[in-house]
């Protein structure tokens, strides 16, 4: 029997085009959704529960607008919802959510979380590993697929190619789009869905060393050149050796 | 204006030459600068005691560090590492270790930082479609983007001091499937030719290989390519769900230039496009745009190359 957490992110949606008001990204007319490496750690997730027995809670760290996710993820067949929040919080750095995190999976009594390997805001992947170390757990990274034992086995690429390791339990398991493809919400799920009920939790957390100053567009790169003609190769090359210094 | 603590990047048993660059990044924010350089052999650590405006060096030797078990990782580096802003490179495995060292000293992370400014550190946010400057008011750890920062130089001679260390490794290596060939991963690689579903079959991707081998590159593909062609491993693709990869050069063939294959690539440094759409979004990002069929342009790249480089 495992008491399983999932990891779940609330981020625009990656295909919306992001623009800056003023130094802060504004994201007023941009819908949110799930990160999209969380749905493969919530199919992660249910396998684990379908092989070994327990129960899957899915959780955010997010105020109140951030429950849909949730919902979300009850539709794909998660036991519970959590979130996590206290009005108090405005930004919390990675130290802040981190020691959030732990102090909520501890509550829960959990043996095994799965998170996305990085989120689609941040691009970050600190969230996994640095739970883990926090908990004492042992964790695993860009994990592709995963077996389920008396310890977890992931596959994860490392320099030589795709190595198998245990992971045993209790783990942090960041999770990769892997070579199968999330569930889907099917009609009774989102029925029950629509009926669950997010649970509240609060936790402690530190001061923020980071602050966010500002946020900014990337600078515009300079207009390239374009060719016509295969032949054209050639110049490319000269052009590379020459102007851009790259080979 | 605290302690800088550089953790050399280790590529294949060796220090990667991008760890110069980490060092000039930790002059941007300021402070004496350490270098610890994790190693299996502490003679790994000479080509960092060349290094320009470091005051320490100080190889941490462990048999730990042959493996890959991030907690040992973290455990044994931590035991030896001064106190400090900690900077190192944003590979996988090192952002996986640097999220583990920053919290087991309670510190928080800034990854994939691309520019300094003193206590101002900037990343790309959204898969690099806007950029997060944070001010930071205390130690924290940094993992800092290849290819962004200028090298030291290499004229001085810094003592180097050994320390033995131990870890606690939680997982193991069970088996490695190893890649089929030699060829560098695009995670790891300066130069990345990458096909898309215009390659038309994955038999054509041998064109791009025989690029690849010709100036050291890796090869990379486009989702649909990696959907459409079996031949063609997830580990290959590049972009918002495949591998962010920031190469010197980056040369697209055959693909659209979708924002999810933006994401992954636009920050490389110089992009080059094949393609025979003149209305392909990748000619928008491309510093050189080629508007024609892989098929007329890959042999005139293939022969340039190969004369140039003889
Ligand atoms: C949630 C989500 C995540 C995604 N993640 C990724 C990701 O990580 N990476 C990714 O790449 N995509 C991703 N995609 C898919 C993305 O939207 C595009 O569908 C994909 O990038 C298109 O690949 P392509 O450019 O190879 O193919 P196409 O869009 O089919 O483009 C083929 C191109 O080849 C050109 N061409 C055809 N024949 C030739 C020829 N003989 N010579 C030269 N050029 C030729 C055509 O003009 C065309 O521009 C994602 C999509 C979603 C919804
Ligand atoms: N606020 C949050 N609430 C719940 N899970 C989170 C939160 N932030 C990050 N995560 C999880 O951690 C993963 C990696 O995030 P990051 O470290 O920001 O790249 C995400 O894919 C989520 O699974």
């Amino acid at each position: 029997m495992s008491t399983i957490v999932v990891l779940v992110k609330q981020v625009p949606d990656t295909n919306a085009k992001i623009t800056v008001q003023g130094d802060r990204v504004d994201l007023s007319s941009v819908k949110m959704e799930m990160s999209p490496y969380d749905s493969f750690a919530i199919e992660t997730a249910l396998r684990h529960k379908e092989a070994t027995g327990g129960t899957v809670t899915a959780l955010t760290v997010g105020g109140s607008g951030t429950e849909k996710i949730l919902k979300d993820a009850k539709a794909m067949g998660v036991d519970n919802i959590v979130r996590v929040w206290d009005d108090s919080w405005s930004e919390l750095d990675s130290n802040g959510l981190q020691s959030v995190l732990k102090e909520a999976i501890q509550g829960l009594g959990a043996n095994a979380v799965y998170c996305g390997k990085s989120a689609a805001d941040t691009g970050a992947g600190s969230t996994g590993p640095g739970l883990a170390e926090r908990l004492g757990w042992s964790n695993a990274s860009n994990v592709i697929g995963v077996d389920f034992g008396d310890a977890v086995t992931v596959s994860m690429p490392v320099e030589t190619g795709v190595a198998k390791i245990t992971v045993p339990l209790p783990a942090v398991v960041s999770c990769d789009k892997g070579d199968f493809k999330p569930r889907k919400a099917n009609v009774k799920g989102i029925m029950m869905a629509k009926k669950a009920k997010v649970e509240l939790m609060s936790a402690s957390a530190p001061a923020a060393s980071v602050v966010v100053a500002n946020h900014s567009m990337p600078a515009a790169k300079p207009a390239g050149k374009t060719f016509e003609g295969g032949s054209s190769a050639s110049q490319v090359v000269q052009l590379l050796r020459d102007e851009a210094n790259v080979i | 204006m605290t302690n800088k603590i550089v953790i050399a990047e280790l590529t294949k048993g060796t220090v990667n030459a991008s760890t110069a660059e980490l060092v000039s990044a930790a002059q941007a924010m300021g402070g004496d600068i350490t270098v610890v350089v994790p190693c299996t052999d502490a003679s790994m650590a000479e080509s960092v005691s060349s290094y320009d405006g470091v005051s320490k060096v100080i190889a941490v030797k462990s048999d730990i560090f042959s493996g890959s078990d991030s907690s040992g990782w973290a455990s044994a580096l931590d035991s030896a590492t001064p106190s400090g802003t900690i900077l190192c490179l944003a590979t996988a495995r090192s952002k996986d270790v640097a999220s583990r060292l920053a919290a087991r000293r309670g510190l928080s992370i800034v990854q994939d930082v691309v520019s300094i400014d003193g206590n101002n550190l900037t990343s790309p946010i959204y898969s690099g479609k806007a950029n997060q400057t944070v001010t930071v008011n205390s130690d924290v750890v940094v993992s800092v983007r290849a290819n962004v920062f200028p090298s030291v130089g290499s004229s001085s001679s810094n003592d180097v001091s050994v320390v033995d260390a131990s870890g606690d490794v939680k997982t193991a290596v069970q088996e490695v499937m190893q890649r089929a060939s030699a060829r560098l991963d695009v995670s790891e690689a300066n130069i990345i030719i990458s096909g898309g579903r215009g390659m038309g079959s994955p038999a054509n991707f041998t064109h791009l290989e025989a690029v690849a081998d010709t100036i050291g590159a890796a090869v990379g593909a486009s989702r649909a390519a990696v959907d459409t062609w079996d031949e063609i491993p997830h580990s290959m693709q590049v972009g918002q769900t495949g591998k962010t990869v920031n190469p010197n050069l980056y040369i697209a063939v055959g693909i659209s230039g979708a924002i999810q294959h933006l994401a992954g690539m636009r920050s490389s440094k110089y992009i080059v496009a094949i393609n025979k759409d003149a209305d392909a979004p990748i000619f928008q990002h491309a510093d050189y745009g080629i508007v024609a069929t892989w098929e007329e342009a890959l042999p005139a790249f293939q022969d340039a190359l190969s004369s140039l480089l003889a």
